[in-house]
């Protein structure tokens, strides 16, 4: 139980995907101009990331694996974020009307998320089993809503703060992304992991 | 090697007959009646109806939120033809009923602001920064959007004369569908 523990707060907080391992930063700068968009594309990442983590366990293992062809891995799961990608869309656009309207165009993006590929790839590398993955996923999803919602939260502020005019946009945006980096630093060494 | 291809080919049908049967299990039905009004309507995207383009209108017109006479360049045939489509009675233009103009621009008065050319909703005017704009008055639908945001007022509407190289044959005043449908009556007789 400890351990399932440890993944989560490890990858929340200690190795975040964005600001600790870099991954998945081309949303992190785009969808984080607004609260509400940022909060949004938080949740189908989850929802996504989750999802995806499981099934490409499930690919590599009874697939990948015993035909011995993993160094496809990468292409094999490309395909399944893909389809699970527009299955969820799909299958949203069914069931909740509303909750596709407030993700809307945020949902084919996740595609392209780096950071969902690298939950996957990372899962097989470090051996995890399925339960492992799964939470290896959903707590990656998570720690990239949470800093997602924070930086939209302090660009928001940003928008109406007095900015020297050479710093102004990306600019500034790029630096608080680096001083929030600086701050979840101070989280090394919480979890050995 | 082979069996590479096969498992990853085997995986791509795997997920592709996922997509395609649950593309059928969870198809959405659109509303048949916004996109039948939408088909009528002349997509200005003009929003003289008060509404931000015309798939909007169309689907405020199918909720019955709003009447069928706000589209000013549909004009009397948009209102005919939507009546007859909803089976409700035909009512006069909302708008003041405008002669078919195109947009002019005053090449003297013209400063090259491009302020218009963002308003254009056909993009039917060419030009770039401090440069003369102009407009292709073929693509022009004569919505006036590009009037109030001209610093100079230097654009005005010209209305647009019927020359023998413009004329064509109207519209038949009949819809095809009737002669169509009227066919097979003929033959059962």
């Amino acid at each position: 139980m400890t351990e399932y523990a440890l993944i989560l707060i490890g990858t929340v907080l200690v190795n975040n995907f964005v600001l600790v391992k870099f991954l998945g930063l081309c949303p992190f700068m785009g969808v984080s101009k607004k609260l509400e968009t940022a909060t949004g594309m938080g949740l189908a990442t989850t929802f996504v990331m989750t999802l995806s983590s499981v099934i490409t366990w499930v690919v590599n293992q009874y697939l990948l694996e015993p035909l011995g062809i993993g160094y496809l891995r990468t292409i094999a799961f490309i395909l399944v974020i893909a389809s699970v990608v527009q299955f969820t869309e799909t299958v949203m656009h069914k069931t909740s009307p509303v909750l596709y309207q407030l993700l809307g165009i945020f949902l084919p993006l996740i595609t392209t998320n780096c950071a969902v590929l690298g939950v996957a790839l990372l899962n097989q590398q470090s051996q995890h089993t399925l339960v492992e993955s799964a939470l290896y996923g959903f707590g990656a999803a998570i720690g990239f809503s949470l800093v997602l919602t924070l930086f939209a939260a302090i660009r928001e502020r940003v928008a109406v703060a007095d900015v020297p005019e050479p710093f102004q946009g990306s600019a500034i945006a790029l630096i608080t992304a680096g001083l929030m980096s600086l701050a979840f630093m101070g989280f090394a060494g919480l979890v050995a992991n | 090697m082979l069996t590479a291809i096969l498992a990853i080919a085997a995986l791509a049908v795997l997920f592709g007959l996922m997509l395609g049967y649950s593309a059928i299990r969870f198809h959405v039905e659109g509303d048949p009646i916004a996109d039948q009004i939408d088909s009528l309507l002349p997509q200005t995207q003009c929003g003289q109806c008060g509404h931000p383009g015309c798939r909007p209108y169309a689907e405020a017109v199918a909720r019955g939120d709003d009447d069928i006479n706000k589209c000013a360049p549909g004009g009397e045939a948009t209102i005919l033809a939507m009546a007859d489509l909803l089976g409700r009675e035909p009512v006069a233009l909302d708008a003041e009923e405008k002669l078919p103009a195109v947009a002019f621009i005053d090449p003297e008065r013209c400063i090259g602001c491009t302020l218009c050319l963002q308003n254009c909703p056909v993009d039917a005017i060419v030009g770039a920064a401090k440069q003369l704009h102009g407009i292709l008055s073929k693509e022009c639908t004569g919505c006036e959007l590009c009037l109030p945001p001209c610093p100079v007022n230097c654009i005005s509407m010209v209305p647009v004369t019927e020359e023998i190289s413009g004329w064509r044959w109207p519209f038949p005043s009949t819809p095809l569908k009737e002669t169509a449908k009227s066919q097979p009556e003929r033959a059962a007789a």
